[in-house]
């Protein structure tokens, strides 16, 4: 049957021959009983022929076509183009001349099938990539990159030289090659192809090249007919296992026994409560349905299944090989070759892409961490309830977005109320609270405890458990795109911003202000401080109060790209925890380090485990653990009340 | 029998006095259907915090060291006798239903059977090596008691030797608990991921209903609790205790007088954990289910809560912290004590019970540091000196002056 449509196909390509001049009307004529019943084996060379033409108006007809615009007429049988316009089409000749309006039950559309509308959408593209209109040419462009065809390279190739925008040159070029190295039938074009990319990161490039050297295994007896990439020894390459599972798919040996199938042939032989001389009650051990299953395949009531050493001498016989799908060596030669480079470069960009990750997750850290630092510094107290300050940051973002719905407004009015806001509420828990506990730390760890579980449940009750939106401005929108691999979303980048600032910020309230040089006094001892006339109470209010307030502002930034629910803050306290513990209590840079530290660390060993963040997190906290062990005090220790002996 | 009647051991017998007499007490009424069977598990696992409760205070208000991560502990004694239960329950389904088959069951069917029920949940279907020993309770046993003291001892060497105190073991303490959290929340822990085990209230081998079960579990509770505040009232009345207060009030004049404050410190610490460990291999069973959530550092704190709100420092305190704490807890959370009407708003208890906890926490540490001990010791005529607040030695973190007696 296949052979007689090819011949149909070989004939109706020989009365098809287009003949230079011809017109699209002729060529249409001339294979009109085609044209209205087509089929997707013989159609082609008529649309090649229309294609070929060079008639301005075959793309109409082809198009009309692929739409089933293209009708009969019932009253004189002859086939126009048709507009829908109202209720009734407007009609077109094949010349292009107009042909008056009916209405649609006066004709007969073409109803071409999905297949043949398909090699008509392949034979449309040369149009639209030649199209007057850049955008339906970028669009053309479009569709053939993400479903590469063979039949489109012709086509583009033929389209290069006519483009006069130079990107979509450009990209011609780049999409051509693309083509040339999967589809050219010469090999030396392929491998040419192939190195012009040199390192090129493309999704593209990679997404080409990656079938290509792409491999299956097979097992053979003799050494096969194929492009093989290399010879597998099982036990070493693969399991044995593995291996004879090969040698059943390709008919080299009989398959294995399976518990089941054995399971299923003594239940189907059981007779007179024993199978093969076996009594049932026997049958609890793996041996002994062995040796029942040998005792039915003696008598031959059940096919004879495989032994373990007849496995092993059809292992041992056979040889395996991994095998391209790609016939050509040169070009999997080539393609492995261009691909090693590839991943040298991207593992480069990857690294770079880890470091901005690891910097922006320290700069959260940072920012999270640098109050508790400076409190534990100044008052050697945790406070356990700055998760929750930060979460009431987070929360007076959303308020006041309730009421501000300009974004860009309202996140610049959040930050500095979040700050007032926390910082009240850092004030009220250190003259209420902590003031009394100053001799016990380890109880101003548990009583900031329960201040931090009965803030966290309040928010609960009074913002409900359901994440609340904390909408960025729309500037912030997006990421910052280097290349396919490099990139960071805005929202990042402002928030190290802004622990920048902060960090700049803190630098010149220590190092240059008379609050800083009291600040530093009462760190380094408070009895000495005192005795100098600094009030040791108002710095720890003051220091205290600053603390919560720079959480309340990382709040609102953390906000911004995480679910502003009342656990927002837990998730960021233990981290922030160990950012202090990590990088010492008391030093701005020691936070730096240990923000950096912990963020940096945390990207890497999420980048060797992917897929598993708890991992990542769990490793974190086992390595921090260690590190304690070599520097107790952190990476950079304080000496004085800080340093705790 | 003098010995044990000397004034220093009346407070453990008045507790076991007490003790006794409540158990007589649930099992009489149990007995006659006087309480439900969940509220004698209630009774059950509330005597088992009340044991964790009392390892908490022997490391915090004795020891000094705060630990935020001994539920850790509890939680691995709950997966170790966990494993146990699930593994032997699941065989005897598995070996019923293979039953039906028609051939007798072989060892591997089992064992591949028991592993898909119990791994299913997660997508495995091979029971991971840290099963190995699950099949067998006397080596499940051990493992409660090993694998929990193991880690302590790992744990408080590294962290001891390196000389972590105060504040910074508390956090690095909460951090292992986390660690530990996360770490089984995943799939591939071997421990069926954030499903936990599940289904551990069922007895292998025990046809007597839940009724029954409860009243042995409850009696289990109230030994275990017995026997181990005998051994660690004996352990802080002796030699051992003036050392181990001793560092908690100094430790450096402790390490200058030649003693090993690491080793003292060490086994404080793993013998907590221990108790620890048991505690929840009792609690568990009870509770039907454990999973990683159990693990989470808000656990351990709670544990601390209960400690400080009861008193710390001495031994009747943790317990009466606990029971009360974690009893007014489940009442409140249970949602049988009436909302208050405020006009405005009402205040509905299942919501605002933990900041009400929040608050009398905080009021607890900053106006009864003595927790309600303290009480005890009102009624007993014990004062401590009134110094104005000034401190007794040079240790912020020391609690001298609450026990310093006129």
């Amino acid at each position: 049957m296949r052979f007689l449509s090819l011949i149909a196909a070989a004939l109706c390509w020989l009365a098809a021959v287009p003949a230079i001049g011809q017109t699209a009307g002729e060529i249409v004529a001339q294979n009109r009983d085609q044209i209205a019943r087509p089929s997707r084996q013989t159609i082609g060379p008529v649309i090649a022929a229309l294609a070929a033409s060079g008639d301005p108006m075959a793309d109409d007809i082809l198009s009309a076509w692929a739409d089933k615009r293209l009708v009969i007429r019932k009253s004189d049988d002859v086939l126009l183009l048709s507009a829908p316009e109202g209720d009734d089409l407007a009609l077109t000749a094949l010349d292009g001349t107009a042909a008056g309006n009916t209405a649609p039950s006066e004709v007969t559309a073409l109803r071409p099938n999905a297949g043949v509308r398909g090699l008509i959408a392949t034979a449309l593209v040369q149009f639209t990539l030649s199209d007057p209109d850049p955008a339906k040419r970028r669009a053309a462009l479009a569709s053939i990159a993400q479903d590469p065809k063979a039949e489109a390279l012709e086509p583009l190739r033929a389209a290069i030289d006519g483009e006069d925008d130079p990107a979509l040159k450009a990209q011609k070029q780049r999409l051509e090659r693309l083509l040339t190295l999967r589809f050219d039938p010469d090999s030396a074009a392929r491998v040419a192809a192939i190195s012009s990319f040199g390192s090129d990161l493309g999704l593209d490039l990679r997404g080409a090249l990656n079938p290509m050297v792409a491999t299956s295994r097979i097992a053979s007896a003799t050494p096969p007919d194929a492009n093989v990439a290399r010879e597998l020894r099982p036990g070493r390459d693969l399991t044995e296992a593995e291996a004879y599972d090969l040698l059943v798919d390709a008919n080299l040996a009989p398959a294995r026994l399976t518990l089941e199938v054995q399971r299923a042939a003594l239940l189907a032989n059981l007779k007179d409560g024993a199978v093969g001389g076996v009594p049932v009650a026997e049958l609890n051990t793996q041996a002994a349905r062995d040796r029942a299953y040998t005792a039915l395949e003696a008598s031959g009531v059940v096919p004879v299944a495989a032994t373990d050493d007849e496995a092993a001498a059809a292992l041992a016989t056979a040889r395996f090989y991994e095998v391209y799908a790609e016939p050509d060596r040169a070009v999997t030669d080539a393609a492995k070759a261009a691909l090693g480079r590839i991943g040298t470069t991207v593992g480069a960009m990857q690294t770079a892409d880890l470091a901005l990750d690891g910097l922006s997750l320290a700069s959260i850290y940072f920012l999270a961490a640098i109050g508790l630092a400076i409190t534990f510094g100044v008052m050697g107290v945790i406070n356990m309830a700055h998760g929750e300050f930060i979460t009431i940051g987070a929360y007076t973002g959303y308020v006041v977005q309730l009421y501000i719905p300009n974004y860009t407004a309202s996140i610049l009015i959040a930050l500095p109320l979040a700050f007032v806001i926390t910082f009240a509420a850092g004030v009220a828990l250190e003259r209420l609270v902590i003031r009394h506990l100053y001799k016990r730390p380890l109880e101003t760890l548990l009583a900031t405890f329960g201040v931090s579980i009965a803030l966290q449940q309040a928010l609960k009750n009074i913002f409900g458990t359901q994440a609340r939106p904390l909408t960025s401005p729309a500037w912030l929108d997006g990421a910052w795109v280097l290349n396919a691999v490099v990139s960071i979303s805005y929202i990042r980048i402002a928030i190290f911003v802004l622990a920048l600032a902060f960090l700049g910020f803190f630098l010149w309230l220590m190092k240059r202000t008379r609050l800083g040089l009291e600040v530093r006094a009462v760190t380094q001892n408070p009895g000495m401080a005192a005795s100098m006339g600094i009030n040791p109470d108002r710095i720890n209010v003051l220091t205290f109060g600053i603390g919560s307030g720079i959480a309340g502002i990382a709040g609102v930034a953390i906000g911004l790209f995480a679910k502003v629910t009342s656990e927002l803050g837990t998730d960021y306290i233990v981290q922030s925890f160990m950012t202090v513990v990590v990088g010492g209590v008391g030093s701005i840079w020691g936070t730096l380090a240990g923000a950096t530290m912990i963020g940096g660390l945390q990207k890497v060993i999420e980048f060797f485990n992917p897929s598993n963040t708890l991992a990542a997190q769990t490793y974190m906290i086992l390595f921090i653990i260690l590190f304690i062990q070599f520097r107790p005090r952190g990476i950079i220790a304080l000496r004085g009340r800080a340093a705790g002996d | 029998m003098r010995a044990i009647l000397q004034p220093r051991h009346r407070s453990a017998l008045v507790f076991l006095a007490g003790l006794a007499l409540f158990t007589l007490c649930v099992t009489v009424a149990a007995h006659f259907g006087l309480v439900s069977t969940s509220f004698v598990k209630t009774l059950g696992k509330t005597l088992c915090l009340c044991l964790a409760a009392l390892a908490m205070d022997l490391i915090w208000g004795y020891a000094g060291i705060l630990s935020l991560g001994h539920m850790a502990f509890f939680a691995l004694g709950g997966y170790m006798i966990g494993m146990w239960l699930m593994y032997a329950r699941t065989e005897e389904i598995v070996i019923a239903s293979l039953l039906n088959g028609g051939l007798p069951a072989t060892p591997e069917e089992i064992s591949q059977g028991i592993a898909t029920q119990i791994f299913g949940v997660v997508g495995a279907s091979d029971l991971p090596a840290i099963w190995g020993f699950a099949h067998s309770l006397p080596l499940q046993l051990t493992l409660v008691v090993a694998l929990p003291g193991l880690l302590a001892l790992v744990f408080g060497w590294l962290a001891f030797r390196s000389r972590v105190t105060g504040v910074y073991l508390s956090i690095l303490t909460q951090a292992m608990t986390l660690a530990l959290a996360l770490y089984l929340f995943q799939n591939d822990s071997g421990l069926r991921g954030n499903n936990g085990l599940s289904g551990l209230q069922n007895l292998p081998g025990v046809t007597a209903g839940q009724d029954t079960v409860s009243v042995w579990f409850f009696w289990a509770s109230a030994l275990a609790l017995a026997l181990a505040y005998v051994a660690l009232h004996s352990i802080v009345s002796g030699k051992f205790g003036s050392v181990i207060r001793a560092i908690r009030d100094d430790e450096a004049r402790v390490r200058f007088l030649g003693y090993s404050v690491e080793s003292y410190k060490l086994f404080a610490f793993t013998l907590t954990a221990v108790i620890c460990a048991l505690a929840g291999a009792l609690y568990y069973p009870q509770a039907g289910i454990v999973n990683p959530a159990e693990l989470a550092p808000i656990a351990s704190i709670y544990l601390a809560v209960w400690a400080a709100i009861g008193g710390r420092g001495r031994l009747y305190g943790a317990v009466i912290g606990a029971a009360v704490v974690s009893l007014l807890s489940s009442w409140f959370t249970g949602g049988r004590v009436p909302s208050i009407p405020l006009g405005f708003a009402t205040i509905n208890w299942v919501d605002w019970w933990q900041v009400l906890l929040g608050l009398t926490f905080v009021l607890v540490t900053l106006f009864a540091p003595k927790g309600i001990g303290g009480l005890f010791d009102r009624l007993a005529g014990v004062h401590a000196p009134d110094r104005k607040g000034a401190p007794l030695g040079p240790d912020d973190g020391s609690l001298q002056e609450k026990e310093a007696q006129e």
